[in-house]
């Protein structure tokens, strides 16, 4: 698998208290190890197993992640924003590495 | 032999009779497709001498999730390849240590049109040429590059992201050129010819049988459009001869290797049947 | 032994009724249960009540692999009340959880979207737990098919 790329849609800038819309999308094959191979053994389990939105490094949102969330794992939820400020965004792979994007937005 | 013709005479009776007794039939829905506020075109005249008055995109006949999936340029599971296929177009591979921008520079303007004319006639190779096989021309004649083996993930990130680089305009293939209309005949006669247990030919299901039920899916007219496609079943992007091979795989026959005489001439037939309909790639389908 | 085609045809009907009747019915009590157990945990013991949380999803799924869902409670999200989690399972998957949902009162709403797996036509669930400790459910059934040809 190639290396998982996530993107992120949100707006660039919002009203102070304005609840705004994100939405993540990346690339990763959610590996359930329910399927077996060729050979007959079953695949290993290789999965997003969290995702996190941290906004000025608070917790916004979470998602704990099983195997029956499709591939290319989707996400979309809200923030409500009160002060300008840094998205951050992170994936947690089973296998231990994380990938992450952070987005400013400007509050006004 | 009296028993082997009658054995499959009563499989083609039996799948006749499911699917007339199934006999579901729905309209394709009327809906526009609009992607980054563009329209497609997903209902058109045919082109001259098809069989077919209208065509139309499998985007129709898909659910409205799936058809609100493809709408939505950033939730489309196809463009992670996509931005993947722009990855690769700006790396450089090979002894040549060129990549696909060395040559071709930005994309978004030398590949205009380009995904949406293919395939051509290649003249050094005297047969049609597809982007994939386009793609591993220039690896191995401009950038000292291995071919990309058939639906390498590489090949097939690459031949969305070029495909992608013409959405939204109509599918056009001069058969003017070279000896192209001998293959559109050849790949016209292969469209109607029935193979496999199931005795079944393109046209058994889409000509004849578009618009209804074979089992739970909605069957399209068979365009192709919308190739390299994401496919829900697959969660992957799938090539056109890919799905070729899967659909003559399930006429139970033995499929040709993909981008062989035969599977060129039906991608040269297909596409002139999908003359007019808008670039879909990537487009999502069940 | 050489069987014709008449009795291997009578063999796996017979077969496919003896899987249906007894396997099948046990597999099925099985994910229930663990869907209850699942729930139970989630809440702490508490049944959930119905109202107050939506789960949407379509009825027919154009293919088990990818189906959208979205869950919408009906919370102002302050600090004194607001929806800690939702957490959304599949009744007769071979593992009922899909996925848990934490929000917090920075989420504005307490509404999230996403795409699952589903092996088969089933229920799907959505359990919200408030910062009070009350406890919601919704379930719909979405209905999964085969596909025509297998390909």
């Amino acid at each position: 698998m190639a290396k998982p790329k996530p993107r992120v849609k949100l707006p660039k800038s919002a009203a102070a208290g304005e609840v705004i819309t994100i939405k993540t999308l990346i690339s990763h094959k959610m590996e359930s190890g329910q399927r077996k191979g060729k050979d007959g053994k079953i695949i290993p389990r290789r999965i997003i197993n969290k995702f996190t939105c941290e906004f000025n490094g608070k917790p916004v949102f979470t998602c704990d992640i099983e195997p029956a969330i499709s591939a290319n794992p989707y996400f979309e939820f809200s923030a409500k924003v009160m002060e300008s400020g840094n998205f951050k965004f992170a994936w947690l792979d089973d296998n231990g590495e994380t990938y992450s994007i952070d987005r400013p937005i400007t509050v006004k | 032999m009296l028993n082997k013709n009658f054995t499959t005479a009563t499989i083609a009776f039996a799948v006749g009779s499911v699917m007339a007794i199934a006999g579901a039939t729905a309209e394709p829905v009327n809906d526009a497709l609009v992607i980054d506020g563009e329209t497609l075109i997903t209902v058109t005249k045919s082109i001259e001498g098809h069989p077919l008055d209208e065509v139309r995109s499998g985007w129709l006949y898909r659910t409205k999730e799936t058809r609100e999936l493809e709408a939505d340029s950033f939730q489309n599971p196809g463009m992670l390849y996509v931005e993947r296929g722009e990855e690769i177009y700006n790396t450089a591979d090979g002894k040549a240590g060129k990549s696909c921008a060395s040559c071709h520079n930005d994309a978004t303007a030398s590949m205009k049109g380009v995904g949406a004319s293919y395939p051509k006639w290649d003249a050094d190779a005297q047969r049609p040429i597809n982007i994939e096989l386009r793609i591993n021309k220039c690896r191995t004649e401009n950038m000292g590059a291995t071919p990309y083996k058939f639906d390498a993930a590489d090949q097939k990130a690459l031949t969305t992201y070029i495909k992608h680089q013409s959405l939204g305009m109509p599918v056009t293939v001069d058969l003017s050129k070279g000896k192209l209309q001998n293959w559109w005949e050849r790949g016209n006669k292969l469209y109607y010819s029935r193979t496999g247990q199931l005795d079944l030919s393109c046209a058994s299901c889409h000509e004849l049988n578009n618009g209804k039920y074979i089992r739970a899916d909605h069957l399209s007219q068979g365009n192709v459009n919308g190739f390299p496609t994401y496919r829900l079943k697959q969660a992957n992007v799938v090539s056109l001869h890919n799905r070729f091979r899967g659909c003559i795989r399930d006429t139970r026959a033995e499929y040709p290797k993909a981008f062989s005489d035969d599977l060129m001439a039906l991608e040269v037939y297909t596409t002139w049947r999908s003359s007019g309909l808008s670039v879909e790639t990537p487009a999502v389908r069940q | 032994m050489n069987l014709t085609r008449r009795q291997i045809l009578a063999l796996s009907a017979g077969a496919t009724a003896f899987a249906a009747s007894g396997l099948g019915i046990s597999i099925a009590a099985a994910d229930a249960a663990a869907t209850q157990k699942n729930i139970m945990a989630f809440t702490g013991g508490k049944t959930p009540k119905s109202g107050m949380i939506t789960l949407t999803a379509p009825e027919i799924a154009e293919n088990g692999n990818t189906v959208p869902v979205s869950v919408s409670v009906a919370s102002e999200m302050t600090e004194q009340s607001y929806v800690q989690s939702v957490m959304l399972l599949a009744e007769e998957n071979p593992n009922p959880g899909v996925a848990t949902f934490h929000f917090t009162p920075m989420s504005g709403e307490a509404s999230a979207t996403t795409r699952m797996r589903l092996a088969r036509t089933q229920n799907v669930i959505a359990v919200a737990k408030m910062n009070d400790g009350s406890v919601f459910m919704d379930k719909k059934q979405v209905k999964v098919t085969i596909g025509g040809c297998g390909g």
